[in-house]
């Protein structure tokens, strides 16, 4: 803080109504002057005070110790003061639950549909990988089929990848993410594009374009897309956070306001044996109508919010990434029959196709995300999706385990039908899984809506609401020291 | 045939003197070993292989000169590799053929041929050839595709019986796997697009980036000339791909200037992509083979008479092949293209 070396903007000198800072206490009958010191410290007197100004200030001091000793005086302080402190409490009070149902509101709006939005991106990504791959895989006449989920594909993460954009900062590092992906995405599509022309023609460059345009999607897109839906996770629990996070200093300041009007009163008593005065008692009452309804709104706030975290995020987080697993491990599994055993690992002294041994993790991760969405599901109509995923799955390893024994044995034409031949092949299951996911998703999103939207109209007015009772309780307060001021006339 | 020549010759000076020659050499032999090996470690030119196969490379040098000819006469007999392969059950009563599925007109699948997943080309016949005489039936089969430096891992590991994969017989890879008599004769030539100022393997070269294939013999080939100064200067190797057609995408992408491969896959690359073409003439000559485990000997024995059977054969054999998949991208004369014939089976054992 820096202060003009001449004394061009002196401090306020001590005006009628004393509501000013800082004085050192005198007499130990104005406590609250202590305890209530509204914010902003007291001016220490510089060391060489000029004159005029050290006038002026020893002035207001003078008039202050005056009235300090006086008992009208001492009231005029009293009601000043507890005026402050209500005001502060409800300044403090709109100010604190005002930011927590702004970040509420964030994650209702924003953070969460965001979240939402790079799950899709991620998904669309990887969704039309597999299709490009499992056109391939039906050779030269794609199915319209494959062909539709392709673009749908493509055009989810670009519109995705759009939002994500008006909605990310500058210079952030989601930003970032966003301007590579948007290069990466036409580079991939023109590289399908060229591996679709050729493959109409009959040339195998077709198939190596195919490869190439996979392994930039592996290798950059898909872990790029990942990092997107990671850093928006990471802002929706931050929001979380600071919508939940307790307003104590509102809180206290209700306290004290309180207890600093039961003083007054208290001492108003003593003095007076006048139990009630209509002014303070308002103001206790505003007061503590206002604390009252922080305290409760806020935790039923809270409540709503941890509702719509516990069995609204963390179901979406676990069925998206269920939903990625199985896409995944489908994108894997039609590699295996691409590649025919041109891509292996060492895995111990065992040297395995490399895609197959990715499938399994990815089934792995999909079984586990599925029993994990199981016990996160709170009512029927969470459960029976994700039931009916849990059985496609069941059914899906089975049958792969018959399309590789037959790829095994060299039957390749027999495990490609099991594979992408629609009835009885693995296709069906995927498709069973996947669209068990997705009303999964639905259903917690509409849960998760409910809940935080809940919490935040729990919230709602409370900002204006403290407001207004604050502007009453002040005026309330000064109203009843008046009155009593009113008696020394 | 020098050996042939020389055996006959000792069997003139006796038993015992023979025995004596024979003792002496292999002492030398076994003197001479360490020290070929060590020499061949030191001359760090072939950075894709490993150790065994830089002193085998160095050993091999002195040893093989014609490694097409390091083969084993052809028979029909059966032995302990058929055996194993002939008493497959059931589905499993396959061949199982390491090939590739990449390579227009060799081995490669159709996208065109009506839903069906059938590999096809050059090497795909032969191996139904093979796989007709040793299990009866040319469907037989089992294709794994490969990339081009796990095909002597893969038979390493007996992951496959057999590679045909238009595999170039050279004396390094003699000392890890057998290989058949020569059954095509290629050499490495450059792929770059028409426009380029490329005018083959020499000095426009200089300063441009060439794309191989990893584990190729094209790969080894420009690293030794590099090390002997034979290649251009400034020449960027760096871009190695899992297969050579990958190096068309590459090349199309303009992420290089030129592809080295053999001149009969790069007329395949050529065939797909009418703005790029051969430049200059072939600048080594190679041979491809049938590679397969180092100890099958009878397996090794068998594919050869096949060969011979395969390449007499007017109706159905390697002419009928060469026509039907080759003749279109290398010229209707299958001459510079056909092995020696007849072939030589030059190794003992």
């Amino acid at each position: 803080m820096n202060r003009p070396p001449k004394g061009s903007a002196a401090p306020p000198p001590g005006t009628g109504v004393p509501t000013l800072p800082a004085v050192p206490p005198r007499s130990a009958s104005v406590p609250p002057q202590r305890g209530g010191a509204p914010a902003g410290s007291p001016p220490p007197p510089p060391p060489p005070p000029t004159a005029p100004r050290r006038t002026a200030f020893a002035e207001g001091l003078d008039r202050l110790r005056a009235a300090a000793v006086t008992e009208p005086g001492r009231l005029r302080i009293i009601g000043a003061l507890l005026a402050a402190l209500v005001v502060a409490f409800g300044a403090v009070t709109a100010w604190q639950m005002h930011e927590r149902s702004a970040a509420a509101d964030d994650v209702l709006h924003r953070s969460q549909p965001l979240t939402s939005d790079a799950a899709d991106i991620y998904r669309s990504l990887a969704e039309a990988n597999t299709a490009a791959s499992s056109g391939f895989l039906a050779g030269g006449q794609e199915t319209e089929e494959s062909r539709d989920r392709y673009e749908k594909g493509i055009r989810t993460a670009a519109e995705g990848l759009v939002t994500a954009a008006a909605d990310s900062d500058a210079d952030s590092p989601s930003a970032d993410t966003i301007t590579r992906l948007n290069r990466l995405l036409p580079e991939y599509k023109g590289l399908i594009e060229r591996a679709r022309t050729y493959n109409r023609q009959g040339f195998p460059v077709g198939g190596a374009y195919l490869r190439y345009a996979n392994e930039k999607m592996q290798r950059e897109m898909l872990p790029a897309a990942e990092d997107l839906y990671k850093t928006e996770n990471r802002r929706l629990s931050a929001d979380y956070d600071d919508a939940r996070s307790y307003p104590w200093a509102a809180i206290g300041l209700g306290v004290l306001a309180l207890a600093a009007l039961a003083w007054a009163q208290h001492r108003n008593y003593r003095r007076t044996n006048r139990v009630l005065n209509h002014g303070m008692v308002t103001a206790t009452a505003t007061a503590a109508v206002v604390l009252l309804w922080l305290v409760v709104g806020h935790g039923v706030a809270r409540s709503n919010l941890g509702d719509s975290h516990d069995h609204g995020v963390r179901s979406l987080n676990v069925l998206h990434d269920a939903r990625i697993a199985s896409l995944k491990a489908r994108g894997n599994e039609n590699l295996t029959l691409v590649a025919r055993g041109a891509e292996t690992k060492k895995v111990g002294d065992e040297t395995v196709d490399a895609y197959d041994f990715d499938f399994g993790k990815n089934m792995d991760a999909l079984g586990n995300g599925l029993a994990r969405a199981a016990s996160l599901a709170d009512d029927e109509a969470g459960e029976r999706p994700v039931t009916v995923a849990k059985g496609n799955m069941a059914e899906w390893k089975e049958r792969h385990a018959a399309a590789r024994e037959q790829d095994e044995n060299g039957n390749y034409q027999q495990a490609l039908d099991l594979v992408i031949g629609g009835e009885g092949a693995t296709d069906e299951c995927f498709d069973g899984v996947d669209a068990s996911l997705a009303t999964a998703l639905e259903h917690e999103e509409r849960e998760f809506a409910q809940a935080a939207g809940d919490g935040l109209d729990a919230m709602g007015y409370l900002p204006q609401g403290a407001g207004v009772l604050a502007g009453l309780g002040a005026a309330g307060a000064l109203l009843g020291i008046g009155r009593r001021l009113s008696e020394y006339r | 045939m020098r050996a042939r020549r020389l055996r006959t010759g000792l069997k003139g000076w006796g038993g015992v003197g023979a025995m004596a020659v024979a003792c002496a050499l292999a002492v030398l032999f076994a003197l001479l070993l360490p020290l070929a090996r060590a020499d061949g470690g030191s001359d760090g030119t072939d950075s894709g292989g490993h150790g065994v196969a830089r002193g085998g490379q160095a050993r091999a040098a002195e040893e093989c000169t014609d490694p097409e000819k390091q083969t084993l006469p052809p028979a029909g007999d059966d032995g302990p590799a058929i055996d194993e392969i002939r008493g497959r059950e059931g589905e499993r009563r396959k061949l199982i053929v390491g090939v590739d599925q990449n390579s227009y007109h060799w081995g490669y699948r159709d996208p065109n041929s009506g839903g069906d997943a059938e590999l096809e080309g050059f090497d795909i016949d032969l191996v139904r050839r093979i796989a007709e005489d040793i299990l009866g039936d040319r469907n037989a089969v089992q294709f794994k595709a490969i990339p081009t430096d796990q095909r002597i891992p893969a038979i390493q590991d007996g992951r496959v019986d057999m590679v045909v994969r238009t595999m170039t017989i050279n004396c390094d890879r003699l000392t890890d796997v057998a290989f058949s008599a020569p059954y095509f004769r290629t050499g490495q030539q450059v792929l770059a697009p028409r426009s380029s100022d490329i005018t083959g393997y020499d000095g426009t070269l200089a300063g441009k980036e060439i794309c191989t294939a990893a584990g190729s013999t094209a790969l080894s080939t420009l690293q030794r000339d590099r090390a002997d100064g034979r290649l251009a200067e400034g020449v960027d190797l760096r871009t190695t791909v899992p297969n050579q057609l990958d190096c068309l995408v590459r090349l199309q992408l303009g992420e290089v200037d030129a592809v080295v491969t053999d001149g009969a896959l790069a007329a395949s690359q050529a065939a797909q992509d009418p703005t790029v073409e051969l430049k200059g003439d072939a600048f080594t000559t190679e041979y491809y083979g049938v590679a397969m485990k180092k100890d099958a000997d009878d397996l090794v024995r068998r594919v050869n008479h096949i060969l011979v059977q395969w390449r007499a054969d007017e109706a159905e054999g390697w002419q009928r092949s060469y026509e039907r998949w080759l003749s279109k991208t290398m010229g209707g004369d299958p001459a510079k293209s056909e092995p020696p014939s007849p072939p030589q089976y030059l190794r003992e054992n």
